[in-house]
């Protein structure tokens, strides 16, 4: 027992210092449960509010006002599905399989971003969540790319560079509503003013209050705290709304000479927790809508399944030419 | 009919069919189905564009007119291209079926004496290989799958075989431009396709459907009563805010 307590002391000794020296981390590594765990919880939760996103955004496709417009969004979408596969592949690289996670979520063990929690309900928000949602998720996300965990932050890498142009093509959409009709930059400044404090709650609570903050940070999971990002991303959006020439909804918004930053005024956040705890305006149709496609495909996967298993039986190629055996 | 006339009702089988599959983004039974369905779903949007751009060029109005604001009576698509789908079998018998067609079809109009046609249909023609590909190993996948997958597949196919003959149905307006070699004659392609559709059911252990009916209509604006819905729920936005730009 003792000889095994002083080999797992060195492994984790060994692995301290390879976070020291800011060498990844990759699959078939020696690492530590906790470490091990965390990464499945982030990388999982990530991966689900890819797939989750894709719902809010997803239903103005058939709606989009453009053909432009609707080729657009819909290869955002499918980027955003296309995410959720690199992620979810990340954390299958830690030992945890897709149809897990998805239990999980589907039964409310694993959270996805509160911010899909919020209804989509004019063409303007499609411009908001992108200007907003994805600019907030690339401050999250670019110092992700220098994540310990090699397999999250090459993921990391390729999604960052996608994100950027889902932030260009959202803000775009604002530009041309806030220069359009005067009901145009209506629909522009009504989803400002319903996105803009969500957006900030995507940073998590404040430093003070955030559990999983100190581990993430000596494990190199987490490189800045949740107000320096939060701020990262108020400094970065308050001027470009002022391009826009559309109102922040903060009466408290001001310009501090002193820190050279833009101070809001308070977050409501008890609405966080009410939302992330289940009781936002979409978290129930959200889910219900993730089993409700889970269920309906179940006949087509079981089907596959026996497909694949009557072809190994003939000795047939399976996986060969049609890729969707090969995914399964 | 004008070679304008021909190209808008081909930009519509493209349009209808990629606004049907951009349905499915979100819906698919598997993640990566969901990016294979936008994929095939962009595909055909793309295409729509390609061809309300050169209906432009030849004096028709913009995409986004031909899109947006036409009622379902100006829509010229064949009929196949525009049915809901009931379940994910109904969307893989009909991409089947069409994309037989395509794969065809595509590659007469390559050689169109309409050289800008021919150039669209060839890029087009690409693509259909790939889709028919990818419907002709759902097709096998699930009418040889479980007992429920072949079950629905022989009911979605039963469902959709009767607008498959509009895709080889003479249109007496499109005689002058088979004529003229700008259109392929769509009637001589159908015992090519047949043999093709027959030989991958067979893999499938599916019973080609056996009543030949016909329902037709499309190419002159006589359509489902689907049609009229989903241009609804496609057109609201845009004909709400009559000459903004988006």
């Amino acid at each position: 027992m003792a000889e095994a307590a002083n080999e797992l002391r060195d492994a984790e000794a060994r692995f301290d210092q390879r976070i020291k020296r800011d060498e990844r981390v990759e699959p078939k590594d020696w690492m530590p449960d906790g470490y091990r765990r965390t990464l499945i919880r982030q990388i999982s939760q990530h991966a689900h509010s890819e797939v989750i996103g894709m719902q809010p955004e997803g239903s103005w496709i058939t709606r989009a006002p453009s053909l432009k417009r609707k080729l657009i969004l819909l290869a955002k979408v499918q980027d955003e599905g296309g995410h959720g596969l690199y992620l979810y592949s990340a954390a299958e690289t830690l030992g945890a399989s897709r149809d897990e996670m998805i239990d999980a979520l589907q039964e409310g063990r694993a959270k996805y971003s509160s911010i899909f929690n919020y209804p989509a309900l004019t063409w303007a928000d499609i411009g908001a969540i992108g200007w907003l949602v994805d600019s907030a998720a690339i401050v999250n996300q670019i110092p992700l790319q220098r994540c310990s965990y090699g397999p999250y932050a090459r993921a990391m890498v390729r999604i960052c560079k996608e994100e950027s142009f889902h932030q260009r093509q959202g803000y775009d959409i604002m530009l041309t509503l806030a220069r359009g009709t005067a009901a145009q930059k209506a629909m522009a400044q009504d989803a400002l003013d319903r996105w803009w404090w969500p957006t900030l709650m995507m940073f998590g609570p404040p430093d003070a209050e955030s559990v999983h903050t100190s581990q993430s940070f000596a494990w190199k999971i987490k490189r800045h705290s949740n107000d320096e990002l939060r701020q990262k991303f108020i400094d970065q959006a308050v001027p470009q709304a002022e391009v826009l020439g559309l109102a922040i909804p903060d009466p408290d918004l001001a310009w501090d000479e002193a820190s050279g930053h833009y101070r809001i005024g308070p977050i409501d956040w008890d609405e966080f927790q009410r939302v992330v705890a289940g009781d936002g305006p979409c978290n129930r149709q959200r889910l219900a809508h993730h089993r409700r496609v889970r269920e309906d495909g179940a006949w087509v996967r079981e089907a596959v399944e026996a497909h694949a298993a009557k072809a190994r039986a003939r000795g047939a190629r399976v996986g060969v030419e049609g890729a969707p055996d090969a995914a399964v | 009919m004008s070679l304008l006339e021909a190209v808008v009702g081909l930009g519509d089988d493209a349009l209808v069919l990629g606004q049907r599959l951009s349905e499915w983004c979100g819906k698919s039974p598997w993640l990566e189905e969901d990016l294979a369905m936008a994929n095939t779903a962009l595909d055909f949007l793309g295409r729509a564009r390609l061809l309300y751009g050169y209906a432009e060029a030849l004096g028709g109005c913009d995409e986004d007119a031909y899109a947006f604001q036409r009622d379902a009576r100006d829509f010229t698509n064949l009929l196949i291209y525009e049915l809901p789908c009931a379940d994910f079998a109904s969307a893989c018998a009909r991409q089947f079926l069409v994309d037989a067609f395509d794969a065809l079809h595509l590659e007469r109009l390559s050689e169109s004496a309409d050289a800008e046609l021919a150039g669209i249909a060839a890029k087009a023609h690409k693509e259909a290989l790939y889709h028919h590909r990818r419907s002709v190993a759902w097709l096998v996948r699930l009418g040889d799958g479980t007992a429920e997958s072949r079950c629905r597949m022989q009911k979605a196919l039963a469902d959709v075989w009767g607008y498959h003959a509009e895709l080889f149905a003479p249109v007496e307006a499109e005689a002058d431009l088979i004529a003229k070699g700008v259109l392929p004659d769509r009637a001589a392609l159908r015992p090519q396709w047949l043999a093709a559709v027959t030989a991958t059911l067979d893999e499938a252990t599916l019973a080609p459907p056996g009543a030949d009916g016909r329902i037709d209509g499309g190419r002159q604006g006589q359509h489902t009563e689907h049609l009229s819905p989903m241009l609804a729920e496609m057109q609201h936005l845009h004909r709400s805010h009559p000459g903004a730009r988006w």
